[in-house]
Formats: C-alpha cells, sequence, structure tokens
C-alpha cells in the first residue's frame, strides 16, 4: 500500500515535471484531433478542453516561479546549451498565464460568434487553426532557444493569417488585408531569422542563456549591434511598433470577431515578449551598448505610436478600426516602459501586457457582440444601441475606462507604473507626455460612449441583448478590469518579480534551476 | 457600532439606492421611496459616526493595497465628516425635490438618472472619508463620470455639448494635472496618506513646491479655479436637482474639500507659509472671485449666473487654503458648509420658478414673488447667506476668511473678499428685488401659482438651514479645530 | 591608394563573397516584394528574400578546409574519429531545413490566399484591387464618415 501511495507521488511530480512542454502540445494536439476526429460538433469542446488543460499547465508554472526562480526543461533530455531548452521564469510564466487564460475566456464567445460569422463546413479546421495559433503563442514564450523562437512565431503567424482570412464571409477585403499580413509578418520573421544567423556567427549558440553569456563574456562587436538591429526590426514588425503597423489596422478590422479577439489580447503580446526577453535577457544593454541607444530607438518611436495612432483613433468613423488604431497606440506605452530600462518601466511594461490584453479582450467581444446585432461595427450603425444592449455597451464602458486609465480600472495601475517610472528618472515632462496621450484616449473613448448611449436609436439593427455564450465572456473580461484595479497582488507582484528577473538578466547558465527535469528518460 | 461598519454603510446605501433603481426601473414610486429611505440611513450613519468620533480622528480603515505602501483606505476627520454631513444630508432634501421637479417636468429617463445621481452621492461620501490622496482621486474620478450622464440627461444636442466640455474639462485636468501631481508626490515621499502637518514638508524645496502646487491647484478641475472653471456654466444644461446637488454641493465642494485635504495633509499650512509657495495661489483665487462676480452680473438666465457666482465662491475657499493660516483654512471648511446651503436654497428655488412657470431668463422674472412667495422668500435668505449677511451662516465663513487674510498680512485677500460682497449683492438681490417689489404691466404670471409643494418645500427647508447655521457657526468653528492642530487660530 | 591598399580591398571582397551574394540576393526579393504589382510575382520575391537568408545560414557554416560532418568508418563499419579532420558545423543546415519547410508552408497559404482574392476579385494585380477597395471605401465614406488612417 505505502509502496502504491509512493509510485503515484512520483509519477505526479513527473508530471508537474512536464508542464513546459505539455504547455504547448496540449493545444498542439488538440489542433490535428479536432480535424481527423471529423465530428463537427467535437471540434468546439475540444479545443475548450485544450485551453483549460493548457491553463491549468501556467496556473501551476505561475505558482512555480513566483519566487523569482526559473524551471528548465530539457526537451528530449538533451542538455543546452546543445538541446532545445523550454525555461520558465516569472516573465515567461506570467504571459503563459495570460495568453492561455485569454484562450479559455474568449472560447464560449469564440463558440457564438463563430457560429455566426463562419460556414458551419469550417468550423473543425477554424479551430484547428485557433488552436495551432495558442500552441505558437506559447511555445514562443515558452522556449530558451532563439531559433524555435522562430519556428513557434511561424506556427503561431500562419494560423493567424488563415484566421483572418476567414473573415472573408463577412468581407472580401479580409484576404487582401490577410495577404498583406502575411508578406509582412514573413518579412518580419526574415528579419528575425538574420538576426538569430548573425547572433550564431558572433557565439556559435542557440540557447537564448547561453548567447546571454557569451555575450558577457566578449561585449560588444557590430555582429552582435547587427543581430539586435535585425531582431528588433523584425519583432518590431509583428508587434506593429508604429511605423510598422500597417498590417494591424486592416488585420483587426476585417478578421472574424473571435478573431480579433485573441491577436489583440495575445499575439501581439507574445512579440512584446519576445522584444523584451531578446533585448533584456539576451543582449543585455549593461555589456552589449549604452542605454543612450535604448533611449533614442525605442522611446521616439514608443511616443511617435502613443500620439500618432492615438489622433488616427480619435478621428475614425468605425469601432472596430478604432480599437485597432488604440491597440498601436497602446503598444506605444509598453514600448515606453522598456525604453525607461529602470524596474518601474519595466514593471509597466509587464503589467501593461496584462492589463490591456484583457481590457482588449472586453472591447473586442463587446464589437463581437455589435456586430451580430447590428451588422455593422460603423458608429452610425451602432448608434443608440445602449438602450437595447445595456450589457454589452456597460462592457464597452469599464473597457473604455481601462483604456483611458480611470482609477479603479486595471488600466490606472499600468498607467501609474509609467508615470511613476518617468518621475523616477527624474523626467518630469515625460510624465506629462503619458498623461497627454491618454487625454486623447478620453476623445476616442468618449466618441464611442456618445454613439452608444445618446445617438438616436439606429435602424435596421436588431435591438436585442447579446447572447449569454458572448455576454459572459465579455462580462468575465470587464470584471477583471474591475478587479485587478484594486487588487494588484497577482499583477504587479508578478510583473515586478518578471521585471527584476529581466533587469539582473538572470538568464544567463549560472544558476542552478529548481527542476532540471529531462524528458528522455 | 464600529466607525468602519457605518462609513461602509454610508457608502453602501447610496450605491444600493442606485442598484434598486436600475432594478425596479418600472416601479417609480417604489423606486423613489427606497431612495429616500436609503438616503435618510445614510445621513443617520454619518450622524452615528459623528457621534462616535466627535471631532477627533479615527482610526484608519484599509480595504485593499493597490501599490506598495498605497491603499484604499478611509479615515473619518472633521472636515470630511462636515463635508459628508453635508452632502448626504442635502441628498434627502434634494431627492424630495428631485421627485418633484423630474415628475413636475416630465423629463425622461428617471432610473437612469437617479441611478447616477445615488452614485453620485456614494462617491462624494467615499471622497469625504478617504484616508489618502489615491482613494480620493479614486471617487473623484468616479464623481466625473457618474455625473457625466446627469449633464448629458436631455440628451439633446446643447445637453451633449455641454456635457462634453463638462467632462472634457474635468476628466482632462485630473488626468492630466491632478494625476501628475499624485504620482510625483508619491514619488517624492514614497506615500499619499493624510497626515496632520503634511507628506510634503522637508521632503521638497526651491520651485518645485509651487509648481506642485499650481499642478493640484489646476488639476483639481472641480475647483473650479479660473482658467478651468468652464465646467460649471456648461454643466447648467443639466436638469435643476443635478445643479442643485451636485453643481452646487457634492462636485464642486469635492473640488475645493481636496484643495484644502491637500494643502493641509498633503503640504501642510506650516510648508506653504514658510515657502510662500501659496501666495501666487492666493491672487489666481482673488482674481477668479471677482472676475466671476464680474461675469455673473452680465448674465440674464439664472442658473448660469448662480454658475459663476458658485465659481466666485469657490475661489473664497481656495483663497482661504492660499493664505496659509489656520483661520483661512478653518474658513473655507466653514464655507463649504454655508454656501452649500446657500447655494442650494438658490439653485431650488430656480428649478421651482422652472417648472411652476418655464422662466429661465431672470428679466422675465418680474412681478413673479407675489405668486411665488414661499420660493421667493427662500431665495432671499438663501442669497443674503451668500452674501454674508447676519443673521444668516455665510456671515461667519466670511468673516473667518476676513481674519484669517488678516492673520497673513495680505490686504489684497481682505479687499477681494470685501469687493466680492459688494458684487455679490450687486448679482443676487436685484433678482429677489425684481420679483418680490416690482409689478409688470404685462404680468406674464398670469393663472401661475406657487410651484408644487414637493419643489418649494425644500428650498424652504434650506433656508431655515441657513438661519440655523448662524446660531451653530462657533460650535462648528470649534469642531474644525483639530484639522488645523488644537490651539485656537 | 596604394597598391597594398588595393589588395586589402579585394581580399575584403573576395572574402566575404557569400555576404555580398546574400545582400544582393536579399535585396532583389526585398524590392520585388515591394514593387511588383501582381501577387504571385510578390509570392516569388519573398521566396528569393528567404532563400538569400537561407543561403547566408548554410555559407556560415562552412569552415575553410572542412568537410561534410560524416565521420568516416574503417572497414567494419565502425566510427573512427580522426582528430585532423576539419568539419563544416552542420547545425546551421539543420535549421534551415526548418526554416525551409516553414517558407514552402508560407508560400502555399500566400498561393491559396492569391487563388480566393482571384475568385473574389476577379484579379491578381494589386493596383486592380486597390482600385476597387478604394472605391468600396469611398462607398463606406459616403454613408458613415470619414475616418483617415488609410484603406487596407
Amino acid at each position: 500500500m505505502a509502496g502504491g501511495t509512493e509510485a503515484v507521488a512520483h509519477q505526479a511530480l513527473e508530471m508537474t515535471d512536464h508542464l513546459p512542454v505539455l504547455q504547448v502540445l496540449i493545444p498542439f494536439i488538440a489542433a490535428p484531433l479536432a480535424v481527423f476526429l471529423g465530428v463537427r460538433s467535437l471540434a468546439w469542446p475540444i479545443a475548450c478542453a485544450g485551453a483549460i488543460a493548457s491553463l491549468v499547465c501556467s496556473v501551476v508554472l505561475m505558482l512555480a516561479t513566483l519566487d523569482g526562480s526559473f524551471i528548465s526543461y530539457h526537451l528530449g533530455g538533451w542538455a543546452p546549451p546543445y538541446g532545445i531548452e523550454y525555461r520558465v521564469d516569472a516573465a515567461n510564466a506570467f504571459v503563459l498565464l495570460l495568453i492561455s487564460a485569454t484562450a479559455v475566456v474568449v472560447m464560449p464567445f469564440t463558440k457564438a460568434s463563430v457560429d455566426a460569422e463562419i460556414p458551419k463546413k469550417d468550423h473543425t479546421l477554424f479551430y484547428a487553426c485557433f488552436m495551432l495559433c495558442i500552441t505558437g503563442l506559447l511555445g514562443v514564450v515558452v522556449t530558451g532557444d532563439a531559433f524555435n523562437v522562430f519556428v513557434f512565431l511561424e506556427i503561431s503567424s500562419l494560423s493567424a493569417y488563415v484566421l483572418v482570412s476567414q473573415g472573408s464571409h463577412r468581407d472580401r477585403r479580409a484576404l487582401t488585408v490577410a495577404y498583406d499580413y502575411l508578406l509582412m509578418g514573413t518579412i518580419g520573421a526574415t528579419f528575425f531569422v538574420i538576426g538569430i544567423g548573425f547572433l550564431y556567427m558572433a557565439t556559435g549558440t542557440l540557447n537564448m542563456a547561453d548567447i546571454a553569456d557569451r555575450i558577457a563574456g566578449q561585449g560588444d562587436n557590430r555582429t552582435i549591434q547587427a543581430a539586435f538591429a535585425f531582431i528588433l526590426v523584425g519583432m518590431g514588425l509583428k508587434v506593429a511598433i508604429y511605423p510598422l503597423h500597417l498590417w494591424l489596422p486592416g488585420a483587426y478590422n476585417y478578421a472574424p470577431s473571435a478573431v480579433t479577439v485573441l491577436l489583440a489580447a495575445t499575439a501581439t503580446k507574445a512579440a512584446i515578449y519576445v522584444v523584451l526577453r531578446f533585448t533584456f535577457s539576451v543582449f543585455q544593454p549593461e555589456f552589449t551598448f549604452d542605454t543612450n541607444v535604448l533611449y533614442w530607438i525605442i522611446i521616439p518611436f514608443a511616443l511617435l505610436a502613443m500620439f500618432a495612432a492615438s489622433l488616427i483613433a480619435v478621428f475614425q468613423t468605425n469601432f472596430k478600426r478604432m480599437l485597432a488604431y488604440s491597440s498601436i497606440a497602446q503598444i506605444g506605452y509598453m514600448l515606453l516602459g522598456i525604453g525607461f530600462f529602470n524596474l518601474s518601466g519595466l514593471t509597466a511594461t509587464m503589467v501593461h501586457l496584462f492589463n490591456h490584453s484583457i481590457t482588449k479582450a472586453a472591447l473586442f467581444m463587446a464589437v463581437g457582440a455589435l456586430v451580430l446585432r447590428s451588422g455593422s461595427t460603423f458608429y452610425d450603425r451602432i448608434r443608440g444601441m445602449g438602450k437595447s444592449m445595456p450589457l454589452t455597451s456597460a462592457v464597452v464602458v469599464i473597457g473604455g475606462l481601462s483604456l483611458i486609465g480611470i482609477p479603479g480600472t486595471a488600466g490606472f495601475v499600468s498607467k501609474w507604473m509609467l508615470v511613476q517610472a518617468a518621475f523616477e528618472l527624474g523626467w518630469w515632462w515625460m510624465a506629462l507626455l503619458i498623461v497627454a496621450s491618454s487625454l486623447l484616449a478620453v476623445i476616442y473613448v468618449w466618441r464611442v460612449l456618445e454613439v452608444l448611449y445618446l445617438g438616436d436609436t439606429a435602424e435596421g439593427a436588431q435591438h436585442k441583448e447579446a447572447p449569454m455564450m458572448m455576454a459572459g465572456p465579455m462580462w468575465v473580461a470587464a470584471l477583471a478590469c474591475i478587479w485587478f484595479g484594486f487588487d494588484t497582488s497577482l499583477t504587479l507582484e508578478a510583473s515586478r518579480v518578471a521585471a527584476n528577473g529581466l533587469l539582473s538578466g538572470n538568464a544567463g547558465m549560472a544558476p542552478v534551476p529548481t527542476t532540471a527535469a529531462g524528458g528522455g528518460h | 457600532m464600529d466607525v468602519a461598519v457605518l462609513v461602509f454603510l454610508a457608502i453602501l446605501f447610496p450605491t444600493l439606492a442606485s442598484v434598486t433603481n436600475m432594478a425596479y426601473r418600472n416601479n417609480p414610486n417604489l423606486r423613489d421611496s427606497v431612495t429616500f429611505v436609503c438616503a435618510i440611513l445614510a445621513f443617520a450613519c454619518i450622524l452615528g459616526i459623528l457621534n462616535i468620533v466627535g471631532s477627533g480622528i479615527s482610526e484608519e480603515i484599509v480595504l485593499t493595497e493597490v501599490f506598495e505602501g498605497l491603499d484604499i483606505a478611509f479615515r473619518v476627520e472633521p472636515l470630511g465628516l462636515l463635508f459628508a454631513m453635508v452632502a448626504s444630508g442635502l441628498w434627502g432634501i434634494t431627492h424630495v425635490y428631485a421627485i418633484g421637479y423630474m415628475r413636475g417636468n416630465n423629463e425622461k429617463n428617471h432610473p437612469r438618472f437617479f441611478a447616477c445621481f445615488s452614485i453620485a452621492i456614494a462617491a462624494a461620501v467615499g471622497i469625504a472619508f478617504s484616508a489618502n490622496m489615491l482613494t480620493l482621486f479614486l471617487f473623484y474620478e468616479l464623481l466625473t463620470v457618474s455625473t457625466y450622464p446627469l449633464v448629458a440627461h436631455k440628451g439633446n444636442a446643447k445637453a451633449v455639448y455641454g456635457a462634453r466640455v463638462y467632462l472634457a474639462v474635468l476628466i482632462g485636468t485630473s488626468v492630466a494635472l491632478l494625476l501628475t501631481a499624485v504620482i510625483w508626490t508619491y514619488t517624492l515621499t514614497g506615500t499619499l496618506d493624510f497626515v496632520q502637518g503634511g507628506i510634503l514638508a522637508g521632503k521638497v524645496e526651491g520651485r518645485i513646491v509651487p509648481i506642485l502646487l499650481g499642478l493640484y491647484a489646476f488639476g483639481i478641475g472641480k475647483a473650479a479655479l479660473m482658467p478651468f472653471h468652464k465646467w460649471l456654466p456648461s454643466a447648467m444644461v443639466a436638469p435643476t436637482p443635478v445643479s442643485a446637488l451636485l453643481h452646487a454641493v457634492a462636485v464642486v465642494k469635492a473640488g475645493v474639500f481636496t484643495m484644502l485635504k491637500v494643502g493641509v495633509y498633503i503640504f501642510g499650512i506650516e510648508l506653504l507659509a514658510d515657502t510662500g509657495a501659496s501666495e501666487w495661489l492666493m491672487w489666481v483665487a482673488a482674481y477668479s472671485i471677482i472676475t466671476a462676480s464680474i461675469v455673473a452680473i452680465m448674465h440674464d438666465n439664472l442658473k448660469r449666473r448662480l454658475a459663476y457666482s458658485t465659481v466666485s465662491q469657490l475661489g473664497y475657499i481656495t483663497l482661504g487654503m492660499a493664505l496659509a493660516t489656520k483661520m483661512g483654512i478653518l474658513g473655507g471648511g466653514l464655507h463649504i458648509a454655508m454656501h452649500a446651503l446657500g447655494k442650494i436654497t438658490l439653485f431650488m428655488c430656480a428649478g421651482a420658478i422652472y417648472v411652476a412657470t418655464r422662466k429661465t431668463e431672470i428679466s422675465q422674472m418680474t412681478g413673479l414673488g407675489q405668486t411665488m412667495p414661499v420660493t421667493f422668500a427662500a431665495f432671499g435668505i438663501g442669497a443674503l447667506s451668500i452674501i454674508g449677511l447676519p443673521p444668516l451662516g455665510g456671515s461667519w465663513s466670511k468673516w473667518a476668511l476676513i481674519v484669517g487674510a488678516a492673520d497673513a498680512g495680505q490686504l489684497i485677500a481682505i479687499f477681494a473678499l470685501m469687493l466680492s460682497s459688494i458684487l455679490n449683492v450687486a448679482y443676487l438681490l436685484p433678482v429677489v428685488a425684481k420679483g418680490a417689489f416690482l409689478k409688470s404691466d404685462d404680468n406674464p404670471c398670469k393663472g401661475v401659482r406657487e410651484a408644487p409643494l414637493f419643489c418649494c418645500l425644500p428650498p424652504a427647508i434650506t433656508a431655515v438651514g441657513c438661519l440655523a447655521l448662524f446660531f451653530w457657526g462657533g460650535m462648528l468653528l470649534d469642531f474644525l479645530q483639530p484639522v488645523v492642530g488644537d490651539g485656537h487660530g | 591608394m596604394t597598391t597594398g591598399d588595393n589588395e586589402l580591398m579585394i581580399e575584403f571582397l573576395l572574402g566575404h563573397i557569400n555576404y555580398w551574394l546574400f545582400v544582393v540576393l536579399m535585396m532583389t526579393g526585398l524590392y520585388i516584394v515591394i514593387v511588383r504589382g501582381n501577387y504571385v510575382k510578390k509570392i516569388v520575391g519573398l521566396n528569393i528574400f528567404q532563400t538569400a537568408v537561407f543561403m547566408f545560414y548554410i555559407s556560415i557554416g562552412k569552415i575553410t578546409g572542412g568537410t561534410a560532418p560524416i565521420f568516416p568508418t574503417d572497414s567494419q563499419g565502425r566510427i573512427r574519429p580522426d582528430p585532423d579532420i576539419v568539419y563544416s558545423n552542420p547545425l546551421p543546415h539543420v535549421l534551415i531545413l526548418t526554416a525551409i519547410v516553414v517558407g514552402i508552408a508560407t508560400t502555399a497559404l500566400g498561393l491559396a490566399l492569391i487563388v480566393r482574392i482571384r475568385e473574389e476579385y476577379n484579379t491578381i494585380e494589386e493596383d486592380d484591387v486597390l482600385e476597387i477597395e478604394t472605391k468600396l471605401a469611398e462607398q463606406e465614406n459616403r454613408i458613415h464618415g470619414f475616418g483617415p488612417g488609410g484603406g487596407a
């Protein structure tokens, strides 16, 4: 009897040891499973189960790394730096949690919106792509191998192109935007590969921690600088840093509602994470170049995004497009935090990653519900929907306030951290710029609220509240916006630990990993 | 009962009223009576707190920690208690008035109106009991957001435009300036708690003090310091109960209350007095007082005139803070209560006139006093209290402010206060005089009766309150003493 | 310029010949992607662009005098490592195998999208598609009001 329990305990330990890879494998297996079973009604439950299972994995990983330690998983039992290593610390556990939690929350919404927007015969393939996209995003975040990042990036991107093109059932322009997205995304990914090639030339290794050690050993040289430039531009395309954002408004606008939610809440966030990881854990500014470079490269683009994109958002007449431009502006905030290069700044970036994600998830789901009832996202078609869709409109209010950064919402916490970071650097003028750009957010948010609540009711719309399958997830996200505006123990704490880890460059090989699991035995 | 429980209940009851209004949207009588009961209960809670805490300072009641060393927390102290009493006490009266006004005027969307109204009260009480600047800022913005639908209530182009100005100024100043100031303070001191004697003392020096004070003073847009006063006249498109309670009592008083809190508990009057950092603010406040009074004279629309009068009166309280003397602060605190009662009387009278006659311009009101004696009597008392004549409450606060200005040796401030009193006479008394003593040839008010009971009783009550406050003035002054330390100013 | 400098220059050019080829190919590809209006040609350009990167990778794995990374065996087929033999680095080749697969997937998807675009727009020329989309956008702007930010 005693032996039996022991065996069980041992097995359980084994399972938790494999969490980093299970995290990615579960959705990866769910995708073909949904297709090969060939039963249309099963596709969604399988996707759901996959999302929930990977959420469980990420929760356990988050709890394990909150103390600042990290977990190193050797894929196939090959020890790094030769084998591929999955390395989970607070920074990526946090992003993993964000991605998998978003996936779970939007699942019911996806069902409702896919049923309405996509022909029945494509459902299984749609869910397969959906799961593949999540696989790619999780993989990008979990892996500790530079080339592996590229592979997962392309898995998520290729499936994202397909998902965006599915909007063609509603508007044929989805095809051309998907094509543009494919071109720009591929160029971005290829730039990224070139950067990795340079890194490999300079260091002879692909393991990110190992690269970091070697860069720390050899210091600065031109190859490494070129590598950084290529990686930053390549990822800049995926992140949609302001002048490289051209694919984003179209893709968000014409993609099916569920896809927009997924992309807005997770895809750009995973890309931001890669920028963070490479900038701080791999290149380590203190070894490679003067931090001034960061100030002069990243901050101007961040400010450009914050103001130019916000300004464009102000003048939009289409709700979904407005939110897309607002996303580009908010990415500016995250970049600004990176550019500050101090603890508060990075904490702000990490926490905004999370807060903006839930905010945009709530808002884009609300847009999805509005599309379902009014058939359009143009302001003049959703006029006065506040009366007929009070639940959905209330979500728009909460999300909008969070976007502005009104206290009591998640957006406030990140804005606070960002302004605090500016003051810690003594840049009071920067603090004023940050708050000035949130004034633009006030304008574009309030335009929508006026349309929803004060306009005369538009004709031709169904005046009915969104179905529960949509309203439920929407409200989960909206309540999360409020919850994380008050209870910052999870978000700020995790962000701070993550930022600390990133700044201290703890990606190096030196520290002993908490769990050295070998997959091969 | 415990103070903590009472504070929560005082915030909970208005929230509950809001929920009831949304839940029973189709049962007006039930809605309105539940709201009234909530108003009574909320006021009772605050009286209960008064009973326990008196003019002392309670323990901090912490809800949750948001940032390092920064909580959402409440603490009862005399200034806040006074503000909470004013806001919640007048809520019940205004609610009765609002029922009469909204029904008498056939306004639409009653549930939304009363729901937002109640949330605004909850926010005002939250502001009153905030233990630190973060909590205060939270409720400050909640107040802005919850009053926006009230200003835009009519939904026509004019209301939407007015609401836009309202929101743009209030959110704009608070997000751009106040938030910057708050976070700056936090990075300088590591705390935002309201502490006797201020938290900035010893942490800042030189030019930063006036700059920071400027960020606060203009950031608190609700205090309507010129040039950020535009929202107040714009908000007059709202139904009169909103103007009365929110834009004469809760919202503007939240602004000047925050101003006093910042002066006393963030900077500390010693710091302000020693560095002379607030002297420029005194000039701005004096300018605001006089200019707004002059503008008020030029407006024929009664509500607009009252709005500019409010801008001017709010300047008094900012002036009191800027004087950085104990008596100045006390006078400012006292003026919160005195002006609240006087101004709400005036606004409710203006609304009563509108309900009864649909008249909004002062020039059309000639001779109305004969047909609406109660309303005009109340208006007269309110006006005299605002002017500051004994035996009415307003005289106390004005006296305290002048003493405060004398303490500070600021003759200009005394001059500004005197001049403004004369201007008050010039823009308020003609309304009473024309209405009560002149007779119009083509009497426009034929067939007009006194406003419905629900509309003319509340201003009568508050007018009596103005009178009563004169006799309680000394008591109130003693009650506020702990705010500036124990000794008499 | 002295003869020494010239020789150094030539050595520099020849010594980095793989990089020059890589740069030329890559720029050619990028140029095609940007300038060509035909959707299929754009994909071809993308392929050239990617292939340039593949070649770059493979060339950096080459070590002067290096041979294929296969251990010599004796007559019994046993591995006999010889420390004198210099091997080229096999890892970049492996990586590029993966990258080629990704490239093929991208090409396939791009072509599939083009097929769908042809079905919907009846053309695969970017100019024609843009014309149609501009008309659509103008129509929308007339109904819903103008919003800046460029058409998509």
